[in-house]
This record gives C-alpha cells, structure tokens and sequence, in this order.
C-alpha cells in the first residue's frame, strides 16, 4: 500500500512538473506570436513556416500523451491543426500501404513500424521516441496480492492477456517466456485497452498491460511491476511518412515529440525515456 | 470509376441490346430504377469479388486445414445456432406480446426492443458486462448465489450474440403477425382453444415463414457477430474465439490468413443461407 | 355440455329456460348495440340488416369475442358473461370460414374435440365422422386452399358442429360464395340446421338467404331491433322503409314438375326454370300486378284472386298485403293504389310474370 501511495506521489509531482512544462511551453508560443506579430527578428521558431494540417496516426497507448503535445503544437504554430487516429499499431501499419492520409506514424512496436518501412511508405529513418514496460494491472487494492508474474498461474485467478498478434500480447509472452512461465488466461483481448477494460470493470482480476495504461487508468486498477517486464520493453518508433502532404510541420511535430518539453510529457504519462 | 463505366454500359444495354432482353424483362425495365440497382448490386458484390481475387489461393489448402481455423469455425456455427435458439425461445414470444397485446408505452418498448439494432456492438458488450458480468447488477447475484459467470465462457459468445441478433428475429416475426389475420386465433378460441393454445398450434404454423425468415437473419447477424462477442466473452481460442475474431486478429499479423479466414465464413454462410432460403422461403 | 334435449322441451321443471335468452349491450364510441334475443332450441333466427346496422358485433358478443358492456347472457339457463370464448359451448362458422390453412379438411373438424381434451386418434375419428355426415369424406386429406367455396363452407360448419356447440352461430355464411355455389350450398346448409337440435342465430344482410334458412327473422338497424317475426309475416308487414326494402320478397314452398310449381298453399306458379321436386318461388313485391277486374289475355299465367288485408305507406309505395288464394306482398305506386280505389277488404286479381320468378331447390 505504501508503495502504491508513494508511487502516485511521484506521478503527481511528475505530472505537475509536466504541466508545468507546458505552461512554459505555451508561454514561449505566445512570445513567439507576439514576436512574429512585431516582425521582431532573433526567434530561430519556424513556426512563421507553418500552417495546414499535420495527421497523426499514432499508438492507442499514446492518445492522452499526444492529444496534449497536439494542443500544445497548434498553440505554438497558429494556423496549424493536428489530427489524430489512434488505434492498434497494426491496424494502423496496415491502413498506411493501403493509402490512409496521414504525415507521421507513431508505433508501439518495431515490428509494425518494419510494415511501413518495408513498404518504402517512411521518408528516413524511424526514431525510437520512448519505451514502455509492461505491469501487471490488478483490482483497486490488490485484494488477490498479486505481486509476481508468477502469482498469477494460480489456477483461481481469472488473468486476460492481450492476443500474441499485438505488441502488448508479444510483450507478455516474452515475459512469460523469460520466467519460465506457462500462463493460461481467460481471454486474449484484441488490445491493450480491452485488457485494461476488463480489470476496469472487475471481470478480470488481473491483466498484463504497458504502465502507461494503468496510468492512465488513474485508481480504477493498480498497477504492480515485475521485474521480468525487463526483458520485454516495447520500444515506440515515430517516423515520418512518404505520402506527406505536409513535410514541414510533419518534421516539427516529431521535433516536439523528442524534444525536452515532449519528453516531459510522455515521461508524465508512464513511458521511459529512449 | 471503372465500376460505374461498367454499370453505365450494362444500363444502356437494354435500349440498343437484343430484344430477348426486354422480353425477358416483361415490361421493360425503367432506367431511373435499373442504373441505380445495377449500380447498388455492383456496391454489394465488388468487395466480394475483390476478396475473391486477392484471395491467396496457393496458400489457401494450408490455412484452412489447420485445427484452429476448424475449430474457429465450428465454435461459430454452434454459438450462432444457439443464439438463434435462444431468440427463437424467447424474441417470439416478445414479438407476440407486441403485436397482440395492447399495453402502455407499447411503442416504447418496441423502440427499446429495436436499440441493439443502432448501438454500436462493443457498447453492446460493454453492457452486457455492466448486466451479467461478474460484477454486473444481475451477474453479481448470478455469482453469488449459483457460482455462475458468464464473461469469458461460450456461453457468454452465444448471450452476446443473441442480444444482438434477437432484434432481426423480433421485428420479422412482429411484422408477419401484423399481417396475419388475428381472426384464426378468434376462431381457434372458438374451438376451445386457450389463447396459448392457439398460438402454439395456429398462429405459429401460419407465422412459420415469417419465423423463418427472421431466424435466417438473426442467424447470420450472429455469425458475423464480432464487437459484442469480444467485449463480453473474450477471446480464447476454441471456447470463445469464433471467426470474426480470428479473422480480426489474423489481420493484424497475416491479411492474407485473414482474407482467408473470411472465405470460409463467407462459403459456409452461402451455403447454410442458400440452403435455408430454398426449404423454408420459398415454401412461405 | 350435457344435451338436454333429450328432456322434455320448453321450460324444464326446475324452471329454467332452454336455449338462448340474452339483451346484448355493447358501446363502442358512438355506436351502441341493444339487441334482445330470444330463441328455443332447435330453432334457426337469422340476424337481418344492413352492414354496420351491429349484426356481427351481436355475433361476437355471442361467441364473447367481444365484452358485453351490459345486458345478459344466458343458455340453457346458465349465465355465459364470466365465460371466456373457449370455454363457451359456442360453435361459430365464420364469414370467410377461417379455416386453418396448415391443417387439412379433417385436422381442422378435428381441432376443437382436440381442445376439448379427446386424443388425437379419437378426434380424428369424430372428424371423420362429421365430414361424412356433410358429404366431404373424400376431402378430408384436402388442405383449405385446395377446397371449393362450398366445400370450405361444409368444413368449416362440420369445425364449428364437431364442438357439440349448444348455440352455433353463423356470420354471413353464403357471403363468399359465387352466385351458383350458392343456390346448392344454401339448400344444404338448410338442411343441416333443420338437422341442428341446438340454437342456431345466423347473421346476413341478404333477406332470401334470410328467409331460406332462418324461422324467423331480427331485423337489426343502427344497433337496434326494429322487427322480429316469421320472415312471411316481416315481408307483408315491414315496419320500417328499409325492411320494406329488404325484405321485399314473396317466398313459397311448393313442389316443381318442369315450368310448373306447385305451391303448398294451392295454387301453382309458371317459373322460368325447369325443375323438379321440392323447391323454393321467389318474386319480388314490385312485380306483382294489381287489377281490380280479371285480365284479359293469357300472357300472365300467374294469376290469382285475392282480397286485400292491408296497406301501408312506405314513401311513394304502397306495400299491400293481400290474402285469398296466396297470401302475397305488393308494392304499387300511390298513384296506382288511388286508380285502382284500393282499400281493405277489396278484391283484386294479382298477376307476375313467369320471368320475375325464381325457383330453386330446396
């Protein structure tokens, strides 16, 4: 218990130092605007450059994350809009081949990323942006004092994984695999967030998810870590897309992305730094 | 567009085409209605086709002799029965209620009747959760008191399924006893028949096409049926894994085991429709 | 039901009446039914009128598919109001019969002893029997669709007896049949109720298949009973226009040899038809002829001397009721009755022509 306090202490601080972050950030955007309004020259911001429309198509785990740094790039480049589909990396990997309109691709997984690149739909090289690791999601409270992956063979526990063909799914086996674990659960759910769901909504009692969900789940589920999770952290590639209609504010979003500010943010949300 | 230029020329057939066509058109078939059915037809069967093309034959034999597209498959048919089944037990009596009985707020359960028909299937799911699931306002007592859970069960494919399958059945079956002379039930009563008497043993047999019919189409609803299933029962394989979720998740890796995955669901429900329509259908 | 005909008839020593006795009370918005009705057993009334005049309403009301609102019930002495239709010893043979498509000839006779707790073996048998008593043994495999008009109505009045009913009711029986079913289904339907011990109340709007088949006719209008009588004396005495009307019709029993009838009431009639045996003579009040002196010329056969009973006023006709050697309906102008000086107690000379007559078996 007094881990879990002392953990969202530290979130808390974490997301305060976010938000303030953000409140620099938007705070430079409107020196910037003021500065560009009195054609006041010294400010390297491109942002004079911008305009249109940058679409995103991005992780599912990163939809709280990059709806933030969205806004925070339309402040910061009036004149700009940041669309954003989010959805399982492999569903969206495979809309790109197929023609879906977007000018970044943001994946949980290198193997989707590989799809488009493979393709020859991505402009350079992918960068891996964060990382995620895996934690067990279980009831508020922990009633069933889960503390291991092994805990969680116990043939009384209802357990969801995600499917093997999705990142989290993939992750989980390989965690499993490095502990020497034969785990049956009740469902592999077709995402991380139907996984979560389930716990959410007490049918499951525990799910092996990323950490940035039970983060995002904020006191629905608490989240307890393994140390098997190591051998199955999910790097997140972000490239730029070939068919892009607009390359600039595509390289100046992914700028942000990596940028300090945007690490403050994605860090604030349970990733790890690359 | 080449599709349109295609139903564009088909249209024009019938004016500068060989007489044997109108002929066999009766009166002739009015443009205004044979450019937009031809063009709706093509909307329909294109994709189909297409998924007939790309389809990866070579590979084909291979993907569907494994044991997990059977058992797949199999697992689908039998929950699509049983919920049929169930909706069969339970929607027709309910279709009766509302074409025969004249209550309060009548209109208003009919449109309740109809909501799983415009809610979104995974919002479906989700309530079913919220009702039968081991924490759900009925499936808590469902728990307590007879250890019964139905969240990640089979039976819990065939619940999801009929949930939103029922709804197709109901409506046929209501709109067929609308039609129906409510008279034969009055001369059944006549007879010394009970009202659930003559249900069972005159109205049923009159509405049995009507029945038919919509048991055909809540059949094939629950066949397809991916949202709701995933939502409430999971998926695992060979309990609550049916083929549209194999497919989905078979799209995810392998599109083309996808694509396969779904000719064979598309085959067997041909099949099973096509057989269907031609014992009970045309017999109504 | 127990048959209590078998006891002695009319009012049984406990005191209570045989057969039907109800005041039919039924509102609905506007309209409102108040029919008495009265009939013994064994005996056929036939509910006359116009459409929408609350004949079927009554008949429903019979058969309790449709609430009293008021009045009474009862048969064989016994209140039916609390009854729900299937527990009522009511048979009915409905308009369009009603006969169960899915089920052939024999399993719908069969339905009600079925309901009624017989086993299928034994109600088929009953079914059996009762198709054979109708004539329709060799379609008792027949599904509805496959039957004529007249053998459809034969089914569904061999249905409708297979209950045993203690009050049979028939709503517009001859309705759905074409012009020449109709002739040979009326005379057998005659017959079957003349067999029928119970209560028979038969609802039409058409007055011959009223007065072939009833003993006696209700006259219905509005919801309200506006005469009642033997159908002879309802046609010479019509009480309103409109059953003056209807009910214009001279209706005779008599036996047929070729163009020739001779009627039970002595005189015979030349016909158009050509027939023999019992048979039934119809014409029309409006095609009798008055003459106050015996006219010349034989091209009136049908000739005969009566004395006038009676006359009323129906508009601009005069209806005369005429006694003598056949009691008969007239209708005349006024202008005529005045040229002829008609009045009561005078003697006229009635003629029809054979081509407004109609004859047809019984």
């Amino acid at each position: 218990m007094t881990r879990t306090a002392r953990r969202t202490r530290r979130t808390l601080q974490t997301a305060v130092a976010g938000a303030t972050a953000l409140l620099a950030l938007s705070a430079c955007s409107s020196s910037d605007d003021s500065s560009s309004a009195s054609d006041s020259p010294g400010t390297a911001s491109p942002s004079d450059e911008l305009s249109g429309t940058v679409t995103v198509f991005a992780a599912a785990s990163l939809k709280e994350s990059f709806t933030t740094l969205g806004k925070e790039f339309e402040k910061a480049h009036p004149g700009t809009k940041v669309t954003f589909s989010f959805g399982g990396s492999d569903s969206l990997a495979a809309s790109i081949p197929g023609g879906a309109p977007a000018d970044v691709f943001a994946s949980a997984s290198p193997k989707t990323m590989k799809i488009v690149t493979d393709a020859g739909d991505a402009t350079g090289t992918p960068a891996t942006f964060v990382r995620n690791q895996l934690e067990i999601a279980t009831l508020p409270g922990n009633p069933d004092k889960i503390s291991s992956l092994k805990d969680l063979t116990d043939s009384g526990l209802k357990v969801v994984l995600c499917d093997k063909e999705v990142p989290c799914g993939a992750a989980a086996q390989k965690s499993l695999d490095a502990a020497g674990l034969k785990l049956t659960p009740v469902s592999y759910e077709q995402d991380v967030k139907s996984a979560l769901t389930k716990v959410e909504l007490k049918e499951a009692d525990a799910a092996v998810v990323y950490k940035t969900d039970v983060h995002a789940a904020g006191g629905k589920v608490e989240g307890v870590d393994f140390p098997e999770s190591a051998d199955a952290i999910n790097d997140y590639p972000i490239a730029q897309l070939k068919d892009t209609q607009n390359a600039d504010a595509a390289k100046a979003f992914i700028a942000l992305v990596q940028s300090s500010e945007g690490q403050k943010v994605l860090t604030g949300a349970g990733f790890l730094k690359p | 567009m080449t599709e349109l230029d295609k139903t564009g020329a088909a249209a024009g057939a019938p004016r500068g085409g060989p007489r044997r066509r109108r002929i066999r058109g009766r009166r002739g078939v009015p443009l205004p209605l044979l450019v937009p059915a031809l063009l709706g037809l093509a909307f329909l069967i294109v994709p189909l086709v297409a998924l007939l093309v790309r389809a990866p034959w070579r590979s084909l034999p291979e993907l569907l002799t494994s044991a997990e597209v059977w058992q797949a498959l199999q697992l689908s048919l039998v929950c699509a029965t049983a919920a049929t089944a169930v909706s069969l037990v339970i929607g027709v009596p309910l279709a009766w209620l509302l074409a025969r009985v004249e209550f309060r707020g009548r209109g208003l359960v009919r449109a309740l009747v109809t909501l799983p028909l415009v809610l979104p299937p995974v919002v479906g799911g989700v309530a079913l959760l919220m009702a039968l699931g081991r924490n759900g306002i009925v499936g808590k007592s469902l728990d307590d008191w007879f250890g019964i859970t139905l969240p990640f069960t089979t039976a819990g494919v065939v619940i999801a399924e009929a949930f939103v399958a029922m709804p197709f059945l109901v409506i046929s079956v209501e709109g067929t006893l609308r039609a129906a002379d409510p008279r034969f039930e009055e001369a059944a009563a006549t007879l010394g028949a009970s009202r659930f008497t003559a249900f069972r043993r005159v109205t049923l047999p009159l509405i049995a096409p009507g029945v038919a019919a919509g048991a055909v189409l809540a059949w094939a609803r629950a066949l397809g049926e991916f949202g709701a299933t995933i939502t409430f029962a999971g998926n695992f394989p060979g309990r609550t894994q049916t083929m549209p979720l194999a497919v989905y998740l078979a799209l995810q890796s392998d599109p083309e085991a996808a694509i396969a995955l779904s000719l064979v669901l598309l085959t067997v429900s041909v099949a099973v429709l096509a057989g269907l329509r031609d014992r009970w259908m045309t017999a109504g | 039901m127990t048959d209590t005909r078998d006891t002695a008839p009319g009012p049984r020593s406990d005191g209570r009446a045989e057969g039907l006795d109800a005041r039919l009370v039924v509102g609905r918005g506007a309209f409102r039914l108040d029919v008495a009705l009265t009939v013994a057993p064994g005996e056929v009334v036939a509910l006359l009128g116009p459409n929408g005049a609350g004949k079927t309403t009554a008949l429903r009301a019979l058969a309790g598919l449709t609430p009293l609102t008021a009045g009474h019930l009862r048969l064989d002495g016994q209140a039916l109001e609390p009854t729900p239709p299937e527990s009522r010893p009511v048979g009915v043979v409905f308009q369009d019969y009603l006969l169960f498509p899915h089920l052939t000839a024999l399993d719908n006779v069969a339905f009600g002893p079925r309901c009624q707790g017989s086993a299928k073996a034994e109600a088929r048998a009953q079914a059996s029997e009762w198709l054979g008593r109708l004539g329709l043994a060799d379609h008792a495999g027949a599904k509805p669709r496959k039957l004529s008009g007249g053998q459809a109505q034969r089914v569904a009045l061999a249905r409708a007896l297979a209950t045993r009913p203690r009050l049979l009711l028939l709503d517009e029986p001859l309705a759905a049949l074409d012009a020449r079913t109709r002739l040979e289904v009326r005379s057998q339907l005659r017959r079957h109720l003349a067999e029928f011990e119970a209560v028979a109340v038969l609802v039409t709007h058409d007055p011959l298949d009223a007065m072939v088949l009833a003993d006696r006719l209700v006259v219905v209008e509005d919801g309200r009973v506006v005469q009642e009588g033997a159908p002879s004396h309802i046609a010479r005495h019509p009480r309103t226009d409109y059953i003056a009307q209807l009910v214009g019709l001279n209706l005779f029993r008599g036996t047929a040899d070729g163009h020739t009838v001779r009627l039970d009431a002595g005189p015979c009639v030349t016909t158009t038809e050509d027939l023999s045996g019992p048979v039934f003579v119809a014409f029309p009040p409006n095609a009798v002829t008055l003459h106050r002196e015996r006219p010349a010329g034989a091209s009136a056969r049908n000739l005969w001397h009566c004395e006038i009973a009676g006359l009323e006023t129906h508009g601009d006709q005069i209806r005369a009721d005429l006694t003598g050697e056949l009691p008969l309906a007239a209708d005349l102008t006024t202008v005529a009755a005045a040229e002829l000086d008609l009045r009561p107690g005078a003697a006229v000379w009635a003629t029809v022509k054979a081509t407004q007559t109609h004859a047809y078996p019984v």
